[in-house]
């Protein structure tokens, strides 16, 4: 009895944290939804989300994430192989890691020099006489510098299930005349889809969102749901709006995470 | 799980002592009660000597804090958790701020250097009779280029940034007020206008503009101008009066078809618990000699018409900052237009964000 209690007891912090910063701000997200922007319930926001505005920057964002996510597996999924192929794995992995412990907005600043008309990306275009071009402001270095944001979180779950994999099925897979190929796209991969899927939701979720990079590398030439957000609730204050696009996108972040999660295998 | 508790015995320990270090030695300077003067003001924006020297004058301490945005501003003085005493907000928020009731009735028997202002920036539609505000830095909206990367081409209208020799030249402000108002200035129309009709041909019309625009940004454009990224930047004066000091190519013109004239103003927020203190500050800085001070370390355009005289010349005479009556009477000041119209303001400035060359 009493060791049920304090199993309880142990339960308090976690459900506070959950209904004060996880329930609690996802209902009221939900509930200004409803308000138009002179605070009466309606479902104005709702209607307006499905104008060819809106619809646009969906496939937009959709667009943008989807090569964002696309570009930094296919990236990171030899790079993760290669690691761990390396005799120091952990030693390369920090070394990968280590950037995005530097915060984005440093990052981002120090794209504005190095992809600049005069910056050392052009320098060198000049030098191996192509010439300089516009490179910042462009949807190349936006789907770049995003990549190399998300790289690091797209490797690191690939990376821990290929180094799980039990070598010695590969092993049978080479005694039983498996190709390298067959063997990659037979055995290897299948098991370290979990590895993939995780990267592919860690990536493709925020990149959904990004706002600050439409602007710094993007110049808004990119626009996604996520600079609509961050306008409607800093300039024009219509909380409503920004609210109903954040609940879609946690609905879309939902169907994502039930259509790619990991199905219990069995039968 | 001993040693765990013992470094949590040690944390709070040592924070307890940090808290108490705190609050003796404000007290020692003191930092409490009716002494202080917390001002609430844009970053790098004002002579931080002349707090000094008011600090010396007045036995007060000053507490400075900063902002980036009016709106910031605004939510961090609606929610009263800091007692400002003054802040210094724009225009347009100043309306906001009197008609939600969070501002300060001035008492003008307590600032009797407002004298020293210049007549035209008293009185206007955002604060009748400066009841709540007193005028800090006033300037204008306009283009700012560099001749030299344009073989020597002059601007001096909006419609010039239509030329399509400008190709991927132009570096916009990513403000809606700013990029619609140039829109609508281009067509004559008034920046305040909220006629739907003209708003959408206003947007037309800047889509147009879209080969020209590299980007619309935020206050990297005082970066991306000097290290000239582009040729010519919609930009505010004081950020124009900026980057001309670090790259003495670039020119600042106010177009002609007419623009945006902005002011920041002095105000006493609710929040305030020195009301008497705020009245000192103001009327300080409204003295001539510090209001000069003042401007020539911020380089914005004062308000002060006694302060003229004690500045360099070619600040005071340089027409593209300090522009002329015949030039002001064209210049609008931004109204608040209701949340309304400002969302339809916000929408069709997203509609030209995401119009594709």
């Amino acid at each position: 009895m009493e060791n049920k209690l304090t199993r309880s007891l142990y339960a308090v912090p976690y459900l506070l944290w959950i209904i004060l910063f996880v329930v609690a701000p996802i209902l009221l997200v939900l509930y200004y939804s409803f308000f138009n922007i002179e605070g009466q319930l309606s479902l104005s926001n709702y209607e307006k989300f499905f104008t060819p505005v809106y619809l646009k920057m969906i496939f937009s964002s959709f667009w943008y994430a989807f090569l964002i996510t696309a570009i930094s597996l296919a990236v990171a999924y030899p790079a993760a192989y290669l690691l761990t192929k390396t005799t120091h794995k952990q030693l390369w992995l920090l070394l990968i890691i280590t950037p995005s412990w530097i915060n984005l907005l440093l990052k981002a600043y120090a794209f504005l020099g190095i992809f600049g008309t005069y910056g050392a990306a052009n320098n060198f275009l000049e030098m191996v006489g192509i010439g300089s071009k516009q490179i910042l402001f462009t949807d190349f270095s936006f789907v770049f510098v995003s990549v190399y944001i998300f790289i690091p979180f797209m490797i690191l779950p690939i990376f821990n299930s290929l180094n799980d994999l039990n070598p010695t099925l590969l092993d049978a897979a080479n005694d039983l005349g498996a190709s390298r190929w067959t063997t990659f796209r037979r055995v290897i991969f299948p098991l370290t889809i979990d590895g993939v899927k995780s990267g592919c939701q860690v990536v493709f979720i925020p990149a959904l969102s990004l706002f600050m990079l439409t602007r710094l590398i993007a110049g808004n030439r990119v626009i996604t749901l996520g600079t609509a957000i961050e306008q409607h609730f800093l300039v024009t204050e219509d909380w409503g709006m920004g609210s109903m696009i954040s609940v879609f996108l946690m609905i879309t972040m939902v169907l994502i995470m039930m259509l790619t999660g990991s199905r219990k295998r069995g039968a | 799980m001993s040693r765990i508790f013992r470094f949590f015995i040690a944390i709070a320990l040592v924070s307890g002592v940090l808290l108490y270090a705190i609050s003796s030695l404000n007290s020692e300077q003191g930092y409490s009660g009716e002494n202080t003067l917390t001002i609430y003001n844009w970053g790098d924006y004002i002579d931080a000597d002349l707090i000094n020297r008011f600090e010396k004058e007045t036995g007060m301490k000053v507490i400075y804090e900063t902002f980036d945005s009016n709106e910031a501003m605004m939510t961090k003085i609606k929610q009263g958790g800091t007692h400002y005493d003054i802040a210094i907000p724009s225009e347009y928020m100043i309306d906001k701020m009197r008609k939600e009731k969070l501002l300060v009735q001035l008492d003008h028997s307590k600032l009797p250097n407002l004298k020293y202002i210049d007549k035209r920036f008293m009185d206007l539609p955002f604060d009748p009779k400066n009841h709540f505000s007193v005028p800090y830095f006033w300037g204008t909206v306009g283009i700012t280029y560099n001749p030299k990367m344009l073989n020597g081409k002059e601007i001096d209208s909006w419609s010039d940034l239509w030329d399509p020799e400008l190709k991927n030249q132009i570096l916009l402000v990513d403000g809606a007020r700013e990029v619609i108002g140039m829109g609508l200035n281009s067509l004559g129309y008034s920046l305040n206008d909220t006629d739907k009709g003209h708003l959408l041909e206003a947007k037309n019309k800047l889509d147009s503009l879209t080969p020209n625009v590299k980007a619309i940004v935020g206050d990297e454009i005082r970066l991306l101008l000097e290290n000239q990224e582009a040729a010519v930047g919609l930009v505010w004066s004081g950020v124009a009066s900026e980057i001309m000091a670090e790259n003495e190519d670039l020119e600042y013109v106010v177009p002609k078809e007419g623009s945006n004239l902005w002011f920041d103003n002095m105000v006493i927020p609710k929040t305030a618990k020195n009301v008497d203190g705020a009245h000192q500050f103001i009327n300080y800085m409204l003295d001539p000699k510090i209001a000069a001070q003042n401007t020539e370390y911020v380089s914005y355009s004062t308000p002060n018409k006694a302060a003229l005289q004690y500045l360099p010349k070619e600040m005071v005479e340089d027409e593209r900052f300090y522009p002329s009556s015949e030039l002001t009477e064209k210049l609008e000041v931004y109204e608040n237009l209701g949340k309304e119209n400002l969302a339809y303001y916000n929408e069709l400035f997203l509609q030209f964000k995401m119009h594709r060359k």
